[in-house]
This record gives structure tokens, sequence and C-alpha cells, in this order.
């Protein structure tokens, strides 16, 4: 283990110390929130009873869509972008601002017009998730280098050829940092909907827990999600940053 | 093997017989041109940078089969649009160009081969990858493919460094890569446009009598723009020197040198006289570019960010 | 110098009314495509919002948002300068904390929200608490930046003129940071505001987030898309202004 990471993980366990010796010495009251240890022994038992499987299957199932989506339609998008310079210019003043503005206040608009099921759910983790693959993958097909493309016809490779074997994996550390962007966006799309207003899922059943003052579901469901984010969102970064470093420019 | 002649003006596309003249597989007469360009120019339209750019011509040109013709000129003469022009990377706005009597415009034609200044290696392959890539559209069986690829790699001195990735490489290294990618596809005409530029003076030097050994083994025809005047007048059958924007050939020069040489060219009498001769053309041009304020349409353009 | 007017050419402001022309016009075909129960149109939006705007309650509720995300930003900007300049300077603790920070993105942060509810109970302080969890982490990440990144030449300057610490801090190291600390700041508004905004969706009885809720329980229509207009014009708005700000910032290259 390098010294950093060493560091990080000193840091993380003295913090977790710090909370289990507050908890312990009842400066934290245990309606606040119960030792980190037992917060632990709750998370364990409650993926052993299988109580969360169904939220746990639908939630997952409905970021694997909302990315899914946002993927397939951000790379359309911004290929359809690349050859259109006025529609792209056109758009610019939106992608810039994006971000800025409060996707989810878009959430009990999407409720009303379409009724509280999946579908406003899906549209607004779609959303948070497609302009960061647009945005990526359109940085990333900016600067494939122009000699690269000439290479290709010297070569004489047909446009898909080229396509798909010189413009794809050039511009392949940029498309999937986009993708690693909209993996994080659709789960913080989709939980985020379970949690303001739904009727399943692991969002959901957290607000049940904290609505009944259930802290032995409660901390575990939040447990769960940080791990999940963590994980997905290092397993991520690690390819891009292979990809990157291997291009090495 | 005929002593050096002392260089003299030649008027363009000159009719004389290379020094030695190398049989080729097509026994076609040693007179023939590989390539011809006619009428030569091109106009880049105008656009919301700047006004129309007329960036060269008119340019009349043959390129003897088998020979070595260097360009040299002074910076946004127009070189490599020349270079790409030959190749069909760009098409000429005004006169013909034909490769083996068939004409040329927007496409590569087969048996074309071209080295960038910029390093062109994919860097998501391995070394033997990349070079392999160059046989990608050919029909050739898998044992052929592989054998070519070594021999290639051979050639370039990279055969240790088969497996490894470009981003491992040093710059001379890549564009070893480069030019065995080109090489595999054994082509009939090698175009080079600044290969050596981004390299250091030492690796330079080194890398001109790699080329001459390459163009001595397989016989292609090569045209290598250069703006160092010494690797021109070292390594070249003929020399044109190209004027300032718009570009046009002001003066070949021949240098005589014998098929089989190598940079101690460099110790012969006349490879001063010849280099001389062409700073003597070339100072004029490059005065007129030097007090230009407006930039040449980047003959280098958004790749020269990845010089490595 | 004859220039023909290409797409590029457009000029930034004729690209906006051009979006949001495009915007609204699609807003309109939806509207009759969906008819009245299915969407609100712009014209009848535009109107109900007017008539919104000046209800008593609204400005009470608007009260409510703009003071919990001013309190919020401006902890944000406070502790988020302050971190950040502490990880830039300090190599050890900027290299640990920095890829921990950067994760934080990509947590649903709202799924934290019910312990900053227990631990600060309802109201004011756990929306600000909120937002500040939102806004703080880009100020702390783009201010770290900002120092790391000062070009050694620049240091290497304020050495050959004998500075001293403080005066390069104060002459040279600061103002060069300034363009990317302004980017952190501009993204840490955009966040806070969104922080604010969820808590308020999430567990308030005021506030704009509040006001968006309680639509759909009534299943007003008018309401959700008039407010839901309101938080987006205001923030696009914003943004854009500092959008602006920022690229003339980086322009007049410091």
């Amino acid at each position: 283990m390098t010294r950093l990471r060493l560091y990080r993980f000193a840091v993380i366990a003295g913090a977790i110390a710090l909370l289990e010796i507050l908890c312990l010495a009842r400066v934290i009251d245990p309606i606040t929130m119960q030792a980190p240890h037992l917060v632990l022994r709750d998370f364990l038992r409650l993926l052993a009873s299988g109580r969360m499987n169904a939220a746990i299957v639908k939630t997952m199932a409905n970021t694997v869509l909302a990315f899914g989506l946002a993927a397939a339609a951000g790379l359309l998008l911004a290929v359809l972008l690349q050859r259109r310079r006025a529609l792209r210019m056109t758009l610019d003043p939106l992608f810039a601002t994006y971000y800025a503005v409060p996707v989810f206040a878009f959430y009990p608009f999407f409720i009303v017009v379409f009724g509280l099921g999946d579908l406003p759910q899906i549209l607004i983790a779609f959303m948070l998730g497609v302009v960061a693959v647009i945005v990526n993958t359109l940085n990333g097909l900016d600067r494939v280098p122009a000699v690269l493309l000439k290479t290709a016809r010297v070569l004489r490779l047909g446009p898909v050829e080229t396509a798909l074997r010189v413009t794809l994996p050039a511009a392949a550390p940029h498309i999937v940092g986009g993708l690693k962007l909209a993996v994080a966006y659709a789960f913080i799309g989709i939980i985020g909907s379970e949690f303001i207003l739904s009727r399943g899922g692991i969002g959901y059943e957290i607000n049940f827990a904290y609505n009944n003052f259930d802290n032995a579901v409660m901390y575990p469901l939040i447990l769960l999600i940080l791990l999940a984010s963590v994980a997905f969102n290092s397993l991520l970064s690690r390819w891009e940053r292979t990809l990157h470093a291997r291009r090495g420019r | 093997m005929s002593a050096g002649a002392p260089a003299s003006a030649q008027p363009p596309a000159s009719a004389q017989p290379p020094a030695s003249a190398e049989p080729s597989a097509s026994a076609e007469p040693p007179v023939t041109a590989q390539a011809s360009l006619r009428n030569v120019g091109k106009t880049f339209a105008a656009s919301r940078e700047r006004s129309a750019l007329h960036a060269l011509g008119p340019i009349d040109l043959d390129l003897k089969q088998g020979e070595f013709f260097a360009v040299v000129g002074p910076s946004g003469c127009g070189k490599s649009t020349l270079l790409e022009i030959i190749a069909g990377l760009t098409a000429a706005t005004e006169g013909s160009v034909e490769f083996e009597g068939k004409p040329v415009r927007s496409d590569v034609p087969e048996g074309v081969g071209v080295v960038f200044q910029e390093d062109a290696s994919f860097p998501w392959l391995t070394v033997e990858d990349n070079v392999a890539f160059g046989l990608r559209r050919t029909a050739l069986s898998g044992g052929e493919r592989e054998r070519r690829v070594r021999d290639a790699l051979g050639i370039v001195g990279l055969s240790d460094f088969a497996g490894s990735y470009p981003a491992q490489l040093s710059g001379g290294m890549r564009q070893r890569v480069c030019i065995a990618r080109t090489l595999v596809t054994q082509p009939r005409l090698i175009l080079l446009d600044e290969p050596f530029g981004a390299l250091d003076q030492q690796t330079r030097l080194l890398m001109g009598d790699e080329v001459l050994r390459l163009w001595r083994e397989t016989s292609a025809t090569v045209f290598l723009i250069t703006h160092a005047l010494d690797e021109a007048a070292m390594l070249a059958d003929r020399i044109g020197v190209m004027s300032a924007r718009p570009g046009r050939l002001k003066d070949v020069v021949q240098t005589g040198w014998p098929r089989d040489r190598d940079s101690r060219v460099v110790e012969r009498p006349e490879f001063g006289a010849i280099t001389a001769r062409l700073w003597h053309q070339l100072r004029e041009e490059s005065l007129k570019t030097l007090g230009r304020v407006d930039a040449a349409p980047s003959e280098r353009s958004a790749a020269a960010v990845h010089v490595s | 110098m004859q220039t023909e007017k290409s797409p590029s050419r457009r000029g930034g402001a004729v690209n906006l009314i051009l979006l949001i022309f495009a915007l609204v016009a699609l807003w309109q075909v939806l509207y009759w495509v969906a008819g009245e129960s299915g969407l609100a149109s712009p014209l009848n939006t535009i109107r109900y919002t007017a008539a919104l705007v000046r209800r008593d309650d609204f400005a009470a509720h608007l009260y409510d948002t703009l003071s919990a995300f001013g309190i919020a930003l401006a902890i944000s900007v406070v502790m988020g300068l302050l971190v950040g300049f502490w990880l830039g300077f300090d190599r050890l603790s900027g290299d640990v904390f920095e890829p921990m920070f950067l994760s934080l993105y990509a947590i649903p942060k709202l799924t934290l929200y019910p312990i900053l509810l227990l631990a600060f109970g309802l109201g004011l302080p756990a929306k600000v608490a909120f937002g500040v969890l939102h806004g703080v982490i880009p100020v702390i990440l783009f201010t770290f930046g900002a120092v790391r990144n000062t070009r050694p030449i620049l240091i290497k300057t304020g050495r050959v003129m004998k500075l001293s610490k403080s005066q390069m801090v104060r002459w040279i190291l600061f103002p060069a940071a300034i363009p990317e600390i302004f980017t952190g700041l501009r993204v840490g508004f955009s966040l806070t505001l969104i922080g604010t905004l969820l808590a308020e969706m999430f567990a308030s009885q005021r506030g704009l987030g509040y006001l968006l809720m309680t639509a759909i329980g009534l299943h007003n229509l008018q309401q959700v898309t008039a407010v839901t207009l309101l938080i987006v014009v205001f923030a696009a708005a914003v943004s854009s202004a500092l959008l602006w700000l920022d690229r003339r910032l980086h322009f007049t290259g410091r």
C-alpha cells in the first residue's frame, strides 16, 4: 500500500474511531446515531436477512437503465453534434450552464405529468447523466490528433473503420470519463428521486426508516449507498487513469 | 559508381537520368515519371479568419522512379501542402496530379506511404500491432503478415520493442514505428513531411542514414520535405527550392551523389557548394517570409499541440 | 476583408437567443401534443408566475430559501477558501485528502441528509449544513488546484525580486490564483443552491422546494411548472453571468 493510501486509511479509521468514542461516551446520543460497530452489525444483519433485496434490485435496475439510456443517447448526440457545428454552437450555452441548474427541480413536474412511478426517476437520472456524456465525448473527439486521422486516410481506411479503429480508441479516455460521470449521476438521480418521493427502492427505504425513527435500518442503508458509489467510482476512475496513462501524451 | 558531378542549375522537370539507374521490376525506362504535377496550385477559400489565400503554385514537377527528391523552403511556403497534394490528402485547386499514370484527387492512391512530422503512432497499440495495422487492408495470409512486420521492425531496429507501447519509447523510436508501419505496405512512393523535425540533431543525422538505407533496400521513390539544408543536401538526388508564399519551385539542384551513399558525403567538397547554393536561393525567400505578420494556414495545424 | 457569416461566427448573444427560442418553441409544441391536463403552456405559466410572485406567502417562501442559501454560500466560500489554501500549501495533507474530496462528488449526498436532520433538527441549520455540504467541495478543490498549479516560474520571479512571504502571496500568488478560485466559487454557488433546494424538497415546511412538493400533492400543474421555471431561470441566469465573468478573468491572462 502506498504511503498516501496508508494515510488516507488512517484518516478514515481515525474518524470512525472518534465517532465510536463519542457514541460510547454518549456525547452523541443513540437517537441521533448509534456507535459505528453497531451500525456495522445492523448492516450485516440487514444484508443477511434479505429484506432489502427487492429494493436493491429495483434501484440497481433503474440505475442501469438510466445509465444505459444516458450513455447511448449521449454518445449518439455527441457524434452528431461534432459534425454539425451550427447546432453545437447553439447548444453550447445550454451545456455550459447545465449542471448549475437544479435538475431535481424538475422531479415534481415529472411526477405531476407522468404520475408517480419509475419514469420520472429515470428521466431525472437520464437528464443528469446525458450531458456529462455529451460534453466529455465531444471533448475526446475534438482532441483526436489530426495526424492520426490523416494516417487513417493514408492507410486507406473507410469511414467506418476509421471511426472504430482510430477515432474511438483515440477518444477513449475522455469517453470513459464521461461514462464514469454518467454512472455516478444515474445513481444520484435514482436514489435522490426515490428519497424525495417514491414507492420503492433504497432511497425510499432510507426515507421510510428515517420517518419511523428506525436507525437500525437507516444507517446501514446509508452505509450501503456510500460503499456502492465509492466502489463504482473508484473502479471507473482507475480504468480512466489507465487509458490516459497508456496514451502518455 | 559515377563521381559526383558538380551541382548545376537545372530547369524544373529535368529529363536527366539519375546518377545510377536501378532497373525496376516493371521494366519501365528509367526516365519515366512516377508522379507528375502539372500547373498545380492551391488556393484556400476565404473564411471568417482571413481572405482567400493563394498558398501554392503554379508548380510543375516530375518525380522520377526510384529517385530521392527533397524540398526545402521558408516556413509557410506550402511545402506540406505540396506533399499532401501529391499524397491525395488535399486536392489541388488548379492543375493536375498523376501517380503512375493515374490522376490523384482527394484519395490516397494505393502504393503511397506517408510519414508525418507529428507522432502518428497509435498509443493504444503495441509497437507490433502498430506496424501490423498498416496491413489491415491487404489480403495477406497471417504468416505473410507476421513476416513483413518482423522484417519491418528489424529494418528500423525495433525488434526488441515489439511488445512495448509508444508511450514508453522516445520520440525518435516512435518515429521509427511510423516508418515501419509505412514500410510494411511496401509503398512505391514514400512521402516524408519533416519526419525528423521533432528530433535532436544527432538523432536526425542517424535517422538520415537509416532513410538512405531504406531507400536503397526498397527501391522506392522518396519525396522528403525538410527545413534543414544539410539534410537535404546529404540525402537527396535532387533538391527543389521553394519560394516564399505562394510557393513555387524556384530552382532544382542536382547533387549527383552515387546511390550507395551515407552521411559521409558531407566530407565531399561538393557538399559545401550545394549547401551554399541552397542557402543563397533560400535566404532571399526567408527574408521575405520573415517580414510577414500574417500566419500561413497552419501547415502543422492543431496537431502541433501533440508534438512529443 | 471578405468574410461570409458562417454559423461559427454568430455572436454568443445570438446563440443564446436562438437556444431560448428553440426551447420555448419545443415547450409549446409539447403542450399542443399533451393538452391542458398534460402540460401547462408557456403563456399560462408566465401568467401564473406573475400572479404567484405577488402572493403574500410566496415572498415568505422566497425569503426562506434565499436566506438559507445565502448563509450556506457564505460558509461554503469561507470554509472552502480556508481549507483549499491549507491543502494547497501543505503538500502532505493535500495529497492525502484531494482524492477523498473528489469521491464525494459521486456520492448521492441526499441520503446523508437524514443524519444532518438528526444532528441539527428540522429547520434552517440542517438546510444550511446541507447546502454547505454541496457547495464547499468545489471551492476547496478549485482553490487547492489554484495554489498547486501556480506556475513555478512566477515563484522564481518573486524570489529573484526578493519578495517576503506575505508579499509573494499578496502580489503574485493570490492574483495568479484568482481565475481558478473564481471558477470554484462559481461552481460552489450553483451547487449550494442545488443543495439548499434539495433539502427543502425532502423535509421542510417552507421555501421554494417546499412549494414544489406541495404542488405535487395538490396535483397543481401550474404551480409546479411556475416554480420550476423560476428556479431554473434564476439558476441559469446567475450561472451564465458568473460564467461570463469567469471567462473574462481567464482571458485577461492573469
